[in-house]
């Protein structure tokens, strides 16, 4: 069964202005559209062709040999995961158990925001920022390239896309400025509360 | 004390300040652009040109010199020599020192296109023993180029048996670094193929960048590196 590239789960132009039409058009239609077909072409008469994503992602990582097979699945799966955690009018404070295990675990939402921010603006090159479950407590963490938390016993929640096609055609070098949009304008809270009841 | 003073005090502490030797942070300094931002128009467009040396290559600069007061050796190196012991130093120093390096090379190997000469005599007798030919040695580097996942950098180098090789390195690394896994070797080409080299004009098509940059390319520089070595 071929891997298949999920629609967006909004308009092209659902995040603008924060994120534009053009770099959804590119960002979907081309990086994530290409990851699918490089994965398929890849497994395809192998033993991993008829494994499920993430079972294909566990059976390869950490294997040097298979590295191509893991980082295509990686960002098929990353970015499939990426649209679902941004939604048109997100961003904000979260509200419920999620407000609640964040203010536990981190402090205060402030304090995760600062853990948040620091980790997409200091993942050196590209990669992703993550907000995961690890034995049970909420921890925010970053990989580089497609490594993912499936990759590392995690639970994934939240993710931000810190590789630059995500954000260069709208804010060029400033990743920054892309974090604290993304942060305040467009994070999927509900999405990650679904997430965070299904661990 | 009267207005006069105050004033005339003010004006002998900024002249006394004029007068200081640059303070130990001004170190590294980001060499400019050796041709207009436009000069490389149509196959880099001004607009990422002036993006990547002021913004990307100015802050790996300023991250470079914020190391210095917690790593005062950086002070006793030329940025080159620090790329060979960059495994004695935190890793902020190897991606920012890196970045330095890296761009500082970039833009000389690169000119107006049709004015960059062509390999010299000696270099292309050094490509022609290691890879058959200039067309094979550039079909090489265009699939390194293509292929390198992530951020990162494909190079022409000369290995120190002195045959030339092509390899790629990640992020900010190159061939100079003393770390595991790194290809050694002395740089002659190295072209940036992180996104922001090119995502304003190519988007997702990386190929189509490489493809057009070889038209940059300043052979005249690469056969002085190769001249140098
Ligand atoms: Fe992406
Ligand atoms: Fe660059």
């Amino acid at each position: 069964m071929a891997h298949t590239l999920p629609a967006l789960p909004y308009d092209l132009d659902a995040l603008e202005p924060h994120i534009s039409r053009q770099t959804l058009e590119f960002h979907h239609g081309k990086h994530h559209n290409a990851y699918v077909t490089n994965l398929n072409n890849l497994v395809t008469g192998s033993e991993l062709e008829n494994k499920s994503l993430e079972d294909t992602i566990t059976a390869v990582a950490g294997d040097a040999g298979k590295a191509g097979v893991f980082n295509n699945a990686a960002q098929v799966w990353n970015h499939s995961f990426y649209w679902q955690c941004m939604k048109p009018g997100g961003g904000g404070q979260p509200t419920g158990a999620l407000a609640d295990k964040i203010n536990a675990d981190f402090g205060s939402y402030e304090a995760f925001v600062e853990q948040f921010k620091a980790a997409g603006a200091t993942q050196f090159g590209s990669g992703w920022a993550w907000l995961v479950l690890e034995n049970g407590t909420l921890k925010v963490t970053k990989t580089g390239n497609a490594d993912l938390p499936l990759a590392h016993g995690q639970k994934a929640l939240l993710t931000m896309d810190v590789w630059e096609h995500a954000y260069y055609l709208d804010y060029q070098n400033r990743r920054p400025d892309y974090i604290t949009t993304y942060l305040e304008k467009l994070v999927n809270w509900d999405f990650v509360a679904a997430n965070l009841a299904a661990a | 004390m009267a207005r006069s003073q105050l004033l005339s005090l003010l004006a002998s502490l900024v002249l006394l300040l004029g007068w200081c030797p640059l303070p130990a942070w001004a170190d590294f300094a980001l060499p400019p652009l050796p041709y207009a931002s436009e000069a490389l128009e149509p196959v880099i467009d001004a607009t990422t040109m002036s993006i990547h040396h002021d913004r990307h290559h100015g802050a790996y600069v300023a991250n470079l010199n914020a190391q210095i007061a917690a790593n005062p050796g950086l002070t006793e190196l030329s940025l080159e020599a620090l790329q060979g012991q960059i495994a004695d130093f935190p890793v902020a120093v190897r991606n920012n020192g890196g970045g330095h390096w890296n761009h500082s090379q970039f833009w000389t190997v690169m000119g107006p296109v049709g004015q960059g000469g062509k390999p010299s005599t000696q270099l292309l007798k050094a490509i022609n023993a290691s890879f058959g030919s200039l067309e094979s040695l550039q079909t090489e580097f265009n699939k390194t180029a293509a292929g390198h996942f992530g951020s990162g950098w494909a190079w022409l180098i000369r290995k120190p048996d002195g045959t030339l090789a092509i390899t790629s390195t990640a992020n900010q690394d190159n061939p100079l670094m003393n770390l595991e896994g790194i290809e050694r070797g002395t740089p002659l080409l190295g072209l940036d193929v992180w996104e922001h080299a090119y995502y304003l004009k190519y988007q997702n098509r990386r190929p189509d960048y490489i493809a057009a940059w070889w038209d940059l390319v300043n052979w005249n520089e690469v056969n002085r590196r190769f001249a140098a070595v």
